[in-house]
C-alpha cells in the first residue's frame, strides 16, 4: 500500500515463481554466461532483421518463464513488456504470439522494473493471479535507431555504453515459492540538462539518486537494510557520478553493496566502454544472476533501481536535453517468509 | 618531400576532425558537412589546388576534397555555359566518386550481412 508518496508495500507478498533469460554471442563470453537459460551464437536468431530477432528473444525469455514454472500459458492473465525500438514494436509482435492480455510499457532501461513493479502491484490488489513481466533489447537493432548502424563505423567516445543482446522475463503469481516482491518506488523524471546521448550515464545518475533517496525515506529504512542495492546501467560513469551525488546527500552506501547491471553482465577486456545498457541490462543480470543469489540464500534483500533515459532519436536531433527516470523494486529471498 | 607532407597536412585534418568529435562533441554528419564546406570555401578562394599541389594525397584524400570538387565542377561548367553550368557542373567532377558509392554499396550490401 501506498507509503510516503510514491512508494508501495506489497503486503501480500507477490512472488517471482520463475524466471528466464536469453542472450546473445557477445553475453555469451561476458562475466555471467550462468545467468542465461539460453545463448544465442548468432546475432540474428536466423531472422532477416534485427527488430525481428528482438522479438525472438522477448518471445523466448517469456516462454521459458512459463516453461520454468509449474503453471500453464493459459493461466497467465497478463503480459507486461516494454523495449526500446520504435513503439515497442518487438513487444507487441512477442505479445500477438503469445495471445496474452498484453500491457505495452516504455520507460527506455527503467522498463524492466517499471514493469514489475506495475505486476506486482496488480497482484498485490488481487487484480490477477499470474503476470508476465520482461523486456528485450538488440544490440544491433538499438545502434541503428539511437546511434548509427553498426557497419557505419562511426566512433564513440569512452562515455558510450553497450546495448545488451538479451532478454530477461520474470513470472510473477500472488501466491507460490520464490523470491518476492516487497515494494517499489515509482521514479519521477529528472533532466539535468545534459544532452550528449554517447553519456547516458551520467545523465541518468540524477535520477537513479533522487529515486533512491525517495525510497529510503518512504521507507524509513537505511541503505544498510538491503543486501545490495543494484542500478540498471549506469556504468563507469554514472555509478561514480551516483556515488558522489549520494555522498552530498548523506547518503552512504559501501560501494561493495552498490552494484550495477551494466558492470556485472561483461568481463574487463570487453569492448564495451562505460558499461551495458538497454532495457535487457537490469533484466537479465537480476532476474539471470541475482535471484540466484537470493535463491541460494547468499542475498536476503536486493533494491533494484532500473534506470531509463527517455531521449528519442528525434529529440537528440533537435538538440534537446536526455530526460531520464528511476523504478526501484525491492525483492526479499523466500525463506524468512512468516 | 611531398610524403611529408602528404603525412602532415593529411594528418592535420584529421586531427581537426578529431576535435571537432571530442572537444566540440559534434557528431559524425555535422563534422563530415563542415569538412566538405571548408573544402568548398578553400577552392573558392583558389587554395585548394596549391594544397593538392604540396600535399598530394594528404589533401586528396579527406573529405574536404569533396567540396573542393564540388566548386571546381560548379567553376568549370559556368565558364562555359553560364549560370547554368553552375546547376550542371556541381557533380560533373564528383560524379564518378558518388556513382562508384552508390555502386559498390549496393554490390555490399547484395552479398554481405552486417555482423553487429
Amino acid at each position: 500500500m501506498l507509503t510516503g508518496h510514491r512508494t508501495w508495500i506489497f503486503n501480500n507478498h507477490p512472488v517471482i515463481i520463475s524466471t528466464g533469460t536469453v542472450g546473445g554471442p557477445f553475453e555469451a563470453k561476458g562475466n555471467i554466461p550462468e545467468a542465461f537459460d539460453i545463448l544465442h551464437d548468432d546475432m540474428w536468431l536466423k531472422q532477416s532483421s534485427f527488430e525481428k530477432a528482438q522479438r525472438i528473444l522477448m518471445e523466448e525469455a517469456s516462454q521459458l518463464a512459463i516453461k520454468n514454472s509449474l503453471i500453464q500459458k493459459e493461466q497467465v492473465n497478463f503480459f507486461i513488456s516494454g523495449d526500446l525500438i520504435n513503439q515497442i514494436t518487438p513487444s507487441s509482435f512477442a505479445a500477438k504470439t503469445f495471445d496474452v492480455p498484453y500491457l505495452g510499457l516504455f520507460s527506455a532501461c527503467a522498463t524492466s522494473m517499471e514493469s514489475l513493479a506495475l505486476a506486482a502491484f496488480i497482484l498485490n490488489g488481487d487484480g490477477a493471479d499470474y503476470i508476465l513481466s520482461g523486456t528485450a533489447s538488440h544490440n544491433a537493432a538499438t545502434e541503428k535507431q539511437f546511434r548509427y548502424p553498426t557497419e557505419y563505423g562511426g566512433q564513440k567516445p569512452p562515455t558510450a555504453q553497450w546495448t545488451v543482446t538479451g532478454a530477461g522475463c520474470a513470472l510473477v503469481a500472488k501466491n507460490g515459492e520464490g523470491p518476492r516482491v516487497t515494494s517499489a518506488t515509482i521514479g519521477k523524471v529528472v533532466d539535468m540538462g545534459i544532452s550528449d546521448p554517447f553519456n547516458m550515464g551520467a545523465a541518468m545518475a540524477p535520477a537513479a539518486v533522487d529515486t533512491i533517496e525517495t525510497h529510503l525515506r518512504e521507507r524509513n529504512v537505511d541503505p544498510t537494510y538491503y543486501d545490495l542495492i543494484i542500478t540498471g546501467d549506469l556504468g563507469h560513469i554514472g555509478r561514480e557520478v551516483s556515488m558522489d551525488m549520494l555522498q552530498k546527500k548523506n547518503i552512504t552506501i559501501n560501494s561493495d553493496m552498490y552494484k550495477d547491471c551494466g558492470l556485472t553482465i561483461y568481463r574487463e577486456g570487453q569492448p564495451v566502454l562505460a558499461g551495458a545498457s538497454g532495457t535487457a541490462s537490469s533484466a537479465v543480470a537480476v532476474y539471470g544472476h541475482f535471484l540466484k543469489l537470493l535463491k541460494e540464500g547468499r542475498l536476503t534483500r536486493i533494491l533494484v533501481v532500473a534506470t531509463g533515459s527517455l531521449h528519442s532519436p528525434l529529440s537528440v536531433q533537435q538538440n534537446d536535453s536526455i530526460p531520464c527516470i528511476a523504478h526501484a523494486v525491492s525483492i526479499e529471498s523466500g525463506s524468512d517468509k512468516p | 618531400m611531398i610524403f611529408f607532407w602528404a603525412f602532415v597536412v593529411g594528418g592535420t585534418i584529421c586531427v581537426i576532425g578529431q576535435i571537432l568529435f571530442d572537444v566540440f562533441k559534434l557528431n559524425p554528419g555535422v563534422t563530415l558537412t563542415i569538412f566538405v564546406i571548408i573544402g568548398a570555401i578553400l577552392d573558392g578562394l583558389g587554395l585548394y589546388d596549391p594544397l593538392i599541389d604540396f600535399a598530394g594525397a594528404g589533401a586528396t584524400v579527406p573529405i574536404t576534397n569533396f567540396g573542393n570538387q564540388l566548386v571546381h565542377g560548379a567553376m568549370q561548367e559556368a565558364e562555359q555555359h553560364g549560370i547554368i553550368g553552375v546547376v550542371t557542373g556541381i557533380f560533373e567532377v564528383t560524379s564518378a566518386g558518388i556513382s562508384a558509392a552508390i555502386i559498390f554499396g549496393v554490390i555490399g550490401a547484395i552479398i554481405f550481412k552486417p555482423k553487429g
